[in-house]
This record gives structure tokens, sequence and C-alpha cells, in this order.
């Protein structure tokens, strides 16, 4: 039985920190990934258009019913035979992009939805054109609603970014397991990469309702 | 694919399954338990359960896992690794279970607890006889998210070693070589799995629902899942994504 | 105030008198319910139209119908010498393109009891936004005229708030300017002051007097202010059940309706 070492974190926190560098890294790129595809879904399965709504539904229910961390491995084993050879950070951030603008795309649809039946009404009566109806009167009426839960999907995010381990991607748990795996002492990398999760996600929780008792009056 | 490597995959969906049904016990136990502390009326019962949530929560549950399997052995407790992937599973979706069950306890009519105490019900009967048995069908569209989520979690585990089906995969996928065609049969057998647990907890909500009088809304789509998330950012709201 | 400067003088609008809207045998259900059952209507050019009548009688049916809010299941609606949600093509019928709708939608204007302004947008560009974007003025030219309009409306010291900023007369005041800034030749007003509270009703009202009398557009007016419907209008016409029961001017309608129905109705919100 071992005891806890300050002086063992003091020596491993520089790793874990560079880690956590490309865990924020990775959390950002994928959630900018995740909020461009889903509105791409979103308007995509409002389309009038059986040929294009039923396909991206069913793409939409598949990529979220199923794991992440497999889809992770799908990509980085099979996207190269493809002739696509990304790094392994760019590949994972496909897939948390990927993955979360399944759910991104539930948001902007309930955004969406929330925009009163009237601002149609209105763009109507004064013509506008449709794209423009949606740019201009529309979206930045959704995308308000939708701030807090997108970042939502984003602490969500930044909490599965450890699986980018698997796919040999330099994050704070794989730095944790290179530490662990050389000295035979996980116990402080591990603990030390738990409470840092704790330590940026949950502030930011709280942020984020505050933001929303904000944004929604 | 041969014969023996279809045997590989069934076997990795049958452990798959019962780690997804070991940790959603455990889920389930931890929701209720924790769920409904936080609605005691001490505060210090308030306050650990909501620590508890909190710490949950905030952290990873891959993180989680890896701690109870590498980290915990230093300690002196040596965890098979089912039992740390179902011990990780269980206490994070425990977490965010407790909040659906505290979301929807705390949206019975308050009514109904006054007239639970005119009929002079002990504490615990007004829980079980009035809050639950009215909250439960309001639980069941957020819980079967969280259990299609939890179901995807156990992928994790492949990364203790436990042979499920995304560890099985890699075990063909380096004996075959057959990396696309291994990892998309992975996925279809997934979402098949998810399809039939959806419809599993579609029937639950119907029976629940049907025991409180209410007849259960007819949704459409392939899922027919309440929707996860309605742009609320409490995190318990949908229950969709943790 | 001197309103003619910033409104519609169209050279190509048809001078009065002239058949400008045209209902002809048209028909509405919801489901089994018909609200507009074979409605045969005309209103002239310049003429300002009030629709009275007990509600679900069809008034508001009607705008949202010259709106293309709705589609008619029947009949044809015509707006000048254009079919609004028809295109004639080698010489039969056919439901109307989106351009052509377009293209007959730009004559027509409306006011909704909600506003409905865009709180996303302030209140200039609330009115600048369809007249650069659907007319193409350009922007220079279209804050001018939305100037004026506010001007008009008695809110040019408000340009620069948003929407939520200003009470719901004032907003009800703007969404006039952003209707008229697209100089539409008719305009709908659809229970414009249902929404307000009873002091900020005059306000709109006034301004809604000062169009009438000081403009040649055509109004369609669906409302329940009585007095309003007498002060401004030329032709009242009284609905019930999705049909005309009664039409002519206010002073005979509100003082001598030749039908019972009329007699009932007024005598219930006079």
């Amino acid at each position: 039985m071992n005891t806890w070492s300050w002086g063992y974190v003091g020596d491993i926190l520089p790793d874990l920190l560079k880690g956590l560098g490309v865990t924020v890294e990775a959390t950002l790129l994928g959630s900018l990934v995740s909020f461009a595809l889903g509105l791409v879904w979103a308007l995509a399965l409002r389309s009038p258009s059986r040929w294009v709504a039923w396909p991206v539904g069913a793409v939409v229910e598949f990529v979220r019913n199923t794991p992440l961390l497999v889809q992770l491995f799908f990509l980085f084993f099979v996207l190269p035979s493809w002739g696509l050879t990304f790094s392994p950070l760019v590949t994972g951030v496909i897939g948390l992009g990927l993955h979360y603008s399944t759910y991104t795309a539930e948001v902007y649809r309930a955004g969406i939805d929330g925009v009163p039946a009237g601002q149609w009404e209105a763009a109507v009566a004064l013509n506008l054109p449709r794209r423009r109806t949606w740019t201009a009167v529309i979206l930045p009426q959704a995308l308000r609603r939708v701030v807090p839960a997108l970042g939502n999907y984003v602490i969500a995010m930044f909490k599965d970014t450890p699986m980018l381990a698997a796919i040999t991607v330099g994050d704070m748990l794989f730095q944790a397991n290179t530490i662990g795996a050389t000295t035979f002492d996980y116990m402080e990398p591990i603990t030390v990469v738990g409470v840092l999760f704790i330590v940026i996600s949950y502030p930011t929780s709280l942020l984020l309702r505050a933001l929303e008792r904000r944004l929604v009056r | 694919m041969t014969g023996a490597l279809w045997e590989l995959f069934f076997k990795g969906v049958w452990i798959t399954v019962q780690l997804t049904v070991y940790s959603a016990a455990l889920a389930a136990a931890v929701a209720f338990g924790v769920g409904i502390a936080r609605t005691s009326r001490l505060r210090v019962v308030r306050f650990l359960s909501g620590a508890y949530v909190e710490i949950f929560r905030g952290t990873s549950a891959l993180v989680l896992m890896f701690w109870l399997f590498f980290a915990l052995p230093l300690l002196g407790w040596q965890l098979a690794g089912v039992w740390a992937g179902t011990l990780a599973l269980g206490l994070s979706y425990g977490a965010y279970g407790s909040e659906v069950v505290r979301g929807a306890l705390g949206a019975v009519a308050p009514a109904q607890r006054e007239a639970a105490i005119a009929l002079s019900f002990t504490p615990w009967q007004r829980m079980r006889k009035v809050f639950l048995s009215q909250a439960l069908p309001e639980m069941m569209p957020p819980f079967t998210n969280l259990l299609i989520e939890l179901l995807k979690c156990t992928a994790l585990a492949s990364l203790l070693s436990i042979g499920e089906l995304t560890f099985e995969a890699k075990l063909a996928r380096l004996s075959t070589g057959e990396s696309a065609q291994v990892y998309g049969i992975i996925l279809v057998l997934y979402f098949v799995i998810a399809f039939v647990v959806t419809r599993i907890m579609r029937l639950a909500e119907r029976r629940a629902k049907a025991s409180v009088g209410r007849a259960p809304e007819i949704s459409g789509g392939l899922f027919s899942r309440t929707p996860a998330v309605t742009g609320t950012a409490a995190p318990a709201a949908g229950g969709g994504k943790p | 105030m001197s309103a003619d400067t910033h409104l519609p003088k169209d050279a190509a609008r048809p001078a009065g008198g002239t058949e400008l809207i045209r209902f002809d045998r048209v028909t509405k259900r919801f489901g089994s319910h018909t609200v507009l059952d074979a409605l045969d209507f005309t209103v002239s050019a310049g003429k300002h139209v009030t629709l009275i009548g007990p509600s679900g009688s069809g008034k508001t049916t009607i705008l949202r119908l010259l709106m293309t809010l709705l589609t008619p299941d029947e009949g044809t609606i015509k707006v000048g010498d254009a079919f609004l949600t028809h295109e004639e093509k080698d010489g039969r019928l056919i439901p109307a393109g989106e351009k052509h709708i377009r293209e007959v939608r730009k004559n027509i204007g409306m006011v909704f009891q909600q506003f409905n302004l865009f709180p996303n947008m302030k209140v200039l560009r609330n009115i600048t936004e369809a007249p650069v974007h659907v007319l193409g003025l350009g922007k220079d030219e279209a804050e001018e005229r939305a100037r004026g309009l506010l001007d008009l409306v008695g809110l040019t010291a408000h340009l620069d708030k948003y929407p939520t900023q200003l009470s719901g007369g004032q907003q009800q005041r703007v969404a006039i300017a952003r209707a008229l800034a697209m100089r539409p030749q008719v305009l709908l007003l659809d229970e414009v002051t249902s929404a307000l509270d009873p002091e900020l009703v005059a306000g709109v009202l006034d301004v809604l007097r000062d169009i009438a009398r000081t403009t040649d557009i055509t109004m369609l007016c669906v409302t329940h202010e009585m007095s309003f419907a007498r002060d401004i209008s030329d032709d009242v016409l009284m609905f019930d059940a999705g049909r005309v029961i009664e039409s002519g001017a206010p002073e005979k309608i509100f003082t001598d309706p030749e039908h019972e129905r009329t007699r009932e109705f007024l005598g219930a919100v006079l």
C-alpha cells in the first residue's frame, strides 16, 4: 500500500497540463464541427424533400445510437484505407464533432421550433426571400435560445475526450496512462486527471446555468 | 466473416448486455437513493447527495473507470475489470439519473403531499404510494435516453480488456485486418441493441402511464424517443446526453 | 405632419374606383369546418373596407388568404389583374409558383394583432430590412424612407431601440411603419389593437386615421373598434358563418342595419 506523494504530483503535473491543452483543443475544435454539422442536419431534416430528410434522419439516428468509441476506431482504422490520412487528433475531432452533431441537431430543431409562428408570417408579409428569412429572422432568434443547451454538450464532449486516448491522441488520460505505465503508480496521475475534469466542468456548468437564466428571461 | 468471428461477436454482445444490465441496476438504485435524498429536509443529507451528483457528473466516466481499475488496487482493493466497469458506469449514470428523479419528484403537485399527510400516511408511505408512483411515468422518457447513453458507454470497458463487443471487435480486426467490415458490423450490432432497448423502455413507459391512468402520447420516428434536449441548460431536464 | 411626402404615390397605381381585389367563390376549410363558403366580394382601389362580425365568422381568414398565409381550397383571388394563388398557362389556371406569388404579394402589406416585429433587429432595421432585401433599395434610401415613416407614426426618438424596449402601442406603430415602407397598394389590418392595453389603443388608431385620410392606400381592416370603423370606412361588410350577410356605408350599417344578425351583433359590441 503506497501513500499519496505531492512530490510525485509536482513531477507529473507539467505532462498532465500538456495533456489538458490537447484535451481542451480537441473539445473546442470538436465543438465547432458539431455546431456547424448539427445545423446542417437540422436544416436538412426540415427539408420538404423526403429524399433529403429521410436519409439524413437515418444517419443521425444511427450515429446517435452507437458508441463514440467505436466510431473513433472506425475512423482511425478505416479512413486511411480510403486514402484519407489524418493525424490522430484530427481524426478525434472529426469523431467528436460528428457524434455530437447528432445532439446539436436536436438542439437546433428545438430552437427553430421555438421561434413564434408570427415571425414566419411577418417575413411572408414583407415578402422576404426564403434564404433571407432564415439568415436574418429565424436563425438569429433560434441560436440565441440554444446557446445554453449547446454549452452543455460542450461540457459533455469535454468529458468524452479521454476516449481519444484510445486512438493515441495525447490527451490528459493518455498522459496519465503513459506515466502510470512507466512508474507503475497510477494513483496520482489518474486522480489528478479526474480532479481536473471536475475543477473545469463544474464551474463551467454553473456559468451556463447563470447564462441560461439571463437568456431565457 | 467466418463463423468463428460471428461467435466472437455474439459472445461480445452477451457481455455488453450483461454489463448494461448490471450497471443500469446499480445506476437505478443510486438514482433513486440520491434523488430522494436530495429532497430530504435535513440540510446535511441534501448537501452530501448534492456533492455526490456534482462530483460524479463533473468527471469523466472513462477516467473514473481507469481510476477504479488502476488506482484503487494501490489502496489494496483489486477490482476485476467487469466490476470496475460496472461500478464506474453505475455511479456516473446514477448521478445523472438522480437528477431525473429529483426533477420528477419536484413536479408532483404540492397538494398531493398535503392530501397524503391528511390521510396520515407515514413519510415512507407518502414517498412510495403518492410521490414515486406519480413521478415514475415522468421519469421514463429521460431514463430511456440515459439507458441508451449507458449502453454506448459500456464500449469504454473494452479499454480495460473486458471481452465485450468493442473488445471482441478489436480482436477480430487484429486477426482479419478487415477494419471497415469489423467496425461496420459492430456499429450495426450496437444500433440493433439500442433499438431493442428503446422498444422495451417504451413498453415499460406505457405500463407506467397506464398504472396512473394516463394514455401514452403517440410519437413517431424510428426510435420514438422523447427529444433529448429542449433548449434548457439544466442538465437534469432533458436527460439526453449527460 | 406631411404624410404624403413619405407615402406611396405610385403612378402605376390603379385609379380610384377600379376593382383591386376580387374573391371569386372562395372556400376555405379547416378539417371538416368550413370557414369560408364560396365567398364572393370585391374591393375597389383606394377604398377602406372594414370587416365586422362575430369571432369565427371568417374575417381574419380573408386577410390571411390575401397575405398568402393560407391557400384557398376552392375559388380564386385576384389582386389587380393577376391571380394571387394561380397562374394562367395555356388558358388554364394552375397553382402559382413561388416567383409568381412573390410578384403579386409585393402589392400587399399586413399589420398583425401581435405586431410580430423582429426582436433581434432594432426599430430602424425592422423597417429597412424588407425594402433593402426585397425592393433592392440602397441602405441610405431605405433609412430615409424609414425615418419619414417613423416621423409619421411619432416614434423618431426610438429608432435605435429594440422592440422589447417599447410599449405595445409603440411596437404596433413600428409595425405599421414597417408595412408601409414596402409601399403596398393594399394594407391589411388584423385586429391591430386587440392585444393592446386600453390606454394605448387611441395612439395606434390615430395613426391609422391619419394614413386613411392622407393617402390613397386601400385598407382592409378587421376590428372590434366600431367607432374607428365608422370613422375610416367607406364600406362595412358584415360577416356571419363564412358569408357576407350585409354590406354598405358605415352610416347605414351602424344606424340602420337590415339584417337581424347584424342588429344582434352590433347590440352586443356597441
